[in-house]
């Protein structure tokens, strides 16, 4: 499609002004010397600092970049094994429910998925802590970890596969040399998707933990509910751009890897 | 053996923490509150046996759901909030992703990757965004105020409108992508065809583009519809009172009124509500991938 008109400009302007303004006056509002959020009284840095200062936040911080790591590790081990199952391994005992329950916890309101998982924790005695919220996120971010990856397997060319088996490689050398460098960057978006769904969590992680593990979520939701403060701006800018400056680096490193393959196919071409 | 392993893992695992916690859930969602620990009856003993314990099973609760008019008005409410916020973003999302779809090839990465990062930013913090701007004393009313359009601020947040606005907001990015995706497909000259044979710009629109992006329109309109029915953070940072949404209703059951049985019957009605959308959905996927 082409003919890009003047309706197309002011709907592309106004949908992204919708998405992009709110978050705007978010981060220009966290350099404001007043504590009203509302009201600019110029400029300052002092709620980074209070932030930084502030034992509970940090705690929480720490407390959630561990439960991140630690369930998308798993997440993409066990969600890619998923998908690889799902994919290759034809008919099996069980495969309709098997099926099932990668794809139901992707549609399954998270406070059903959260109340569940609280009353297995209760029901078998586990103390709740950041064990349970990694088994928690583990057990939805696997899911989204093996459709990600199962897309990019279904679409791969399984006689590679095959040769190198013919070739003599064992089935698990084959899977290290062949099958895994081909669908590594899946597996590795999978990871980044697992960790930003666990760093992001309230509901579930609400549910699953006691009082000895407060998330950066958990703590962010309580203090909002009393109103808006600055050091919640503070907070808020500093994690958006570390997202900013991720998702433009590997959008960057995507292209500069496309543009270098065209130059080899190219360069191929003429020789 | 290694087969079997593989297979073996992530099947346990999804037994464990995800088919049993929901067996769990309907259990109880059978049993009766108790004053204990856990804060429900029967509890499940091997020495009295499965009989014993079956025959103390019952519909309660779900009687209960019907007959409480905060429950049934809750549950009618969240499919009136989702029905109507997925409506508005289509309608903000379809010229988005159309204009996405005819701009130029040099820009279109820019432009998705422009819809993909607020995707990757926390949820939580683009609704709190919201609440600065949308307050008495916030944003919008000091711009409404500024330029004359209004006297006295208005009432936002805290009310539905707050809610639709912070559903709008949080899932357009869902919307946008599918239908995107179907107009990227779409071929041009299909378009300058029906020009060419007559139609206006703007008939050609209705009667090619927009068939043709059929189940990207399906697809972005599930992706909203199913997790807003559901919403919990929205309805609690943005809504008031007055908005009642099932999601919020079981959460206060829960953690408030510590009543786990009747927040299991919530659950429990909520998926089966939930389970239409589900398969209309999954049928709306299969139809697309067969037609590719």
């Amino acid at each position: 499609m082409s003919r890009f008109s003047w309706f197309n400009a002011v709907s592309l302007t106004i949908g992204f002004a919708f998405l992009y303004i709110p978050m705007i006056i978010l981060i220009i509002f966290s350099f404001n010397e007043s504590k009203l959020v509302t009201v600019w009284a110029g400029f300052s840095t002092k709620w980074y600092g209070e932030l930084l200062a502030n034992e509970a936040f940090l705690d929480a911080a720490w407390v959630t970049l561990r439960v991140a790591v630690f369930s998308s590790t798993l997440a993409t081990i066990l969600g890619t094994a998923a998908a690889y199952v799902l994919i290759r391994s034809g008919r099996f005992f069980g495969r309709t429910l098997f099926s099932g329950m990668i794809y139901a916890p992707l549609v399954m309101p998270e406070v059903i998925t959260g109340l569940s998982l609280l009353l297995l924790f209760i029901g078998i005695g586990l103390e709740r802590g950041v064990l349970t919220i990694v088994l928690a996120h583990t057990t939805f971010s696997m899911c989204y970890v093996s459709v990600v990856v199962s897309s990019r397997l279904a679409t791969f060319d399984k006689s590679l596969e095959e040769a190198a088996l013919d070739l003599g490689c064992s089935s698990a050398q084959a899977f290290r040399l062949v099958t895994l460098p081909i669908i590594a960057p899946a597996v590795i978006s999978g990871w980044l998707l697992a960790f930003t769904l666990s760093l992001d969590d309230l509901v579930i992680a609400s549910f699953a933990t006691g009082p000895s593990a407060t998330t950066l979520p958990i703590k962010i939701f309580s203090a909002v509910r009393l109103g808006v403060s600055p050091e919640i701006n503070a907070l808020s800018t500093i994690m958006i751009a570390i997202v900013t400056v991720g998702v433009i680096t590997a959008s960057l490193l995507s292209k500069r890897k496309l543009v270098r393959e065209r130059e080899e196919e190219f360069m191929a071409a003429r020789s | 053996m290694r087969r079997f392993a593989l297979i073996a893992l992530p099947y346990a695992w999804l037994l464990a923490l995800f088919l049993v916690p929901f067996l769990i859930v309907v259990k109880i969602s059978l049993s009766d509150v108790a004053l204990s620990i856990p804060p429900y009856s029967p509890q499940f003993s091997w020495d009295e046996g499965i009989g014993a314990f079956l025959a103390e099973l019952d519909f309660e609760n779900f009687v209960f759901l019907t007959q409480d008019s905060l429950y049934w008005k809750a549950y009618l409410s969240s499919l009136f909030i989702a029905l109507v916020s997925t409506v508005l973003t289509l309608m903000i999302g379809y010229p988005v992703a159309y204009g996405m779809a005819r701009a130029s090839e040099e820009w279109r990465p820019t432009l998705m990757m422009l819809i993909i990062l607020p995707f990757w930013t926390s949820f939580l913090i683009r609704v709190y965004a919201w609440m600065g701007i949308l307050s008495q004393e916030g944003f919008l009313n000091q711009f409404l105020l500024w330029t004359g359009i209004i006297s006295t601020p208005l009432t936002i947040l805290n009310t539905t409108t707050a809610v639709y606005i912070g559903i709008v907001y949080t899932y357009l990015p869902f919307m946008v992508l599918p239908i995107y995706a179907a107009l990227d497909r779409l071929d041009g000259s299909l378009i300058e065809a029906a020009e060419d044979l007559g139609c206006s710009r703007l008939s050609a629109f209705w009667l090619v583009t927009i068939p043709m992006s059929r189940n990207g329109i399906i697809a972005g309109c599930f992706l909203v519809f199913i997790p807003a029915l559901g919403e919990f953070v929205i309805p609690s940072l943005l809504g008031g009172s007055g908005t009642l949404m099932i999601g919020k209703v079981l959460w206060e059951e829960f953690f408030s009124n510590r009543d786990w049985p009747v927040a299991s019957a919530v659950a429990v009605v909520l998926l089966l509500i939930l389970i239409i959308p589900i398969v209309l959905f999954q049928r709306n996927q299969q139809r697309a991938s067969e037609a590719d």
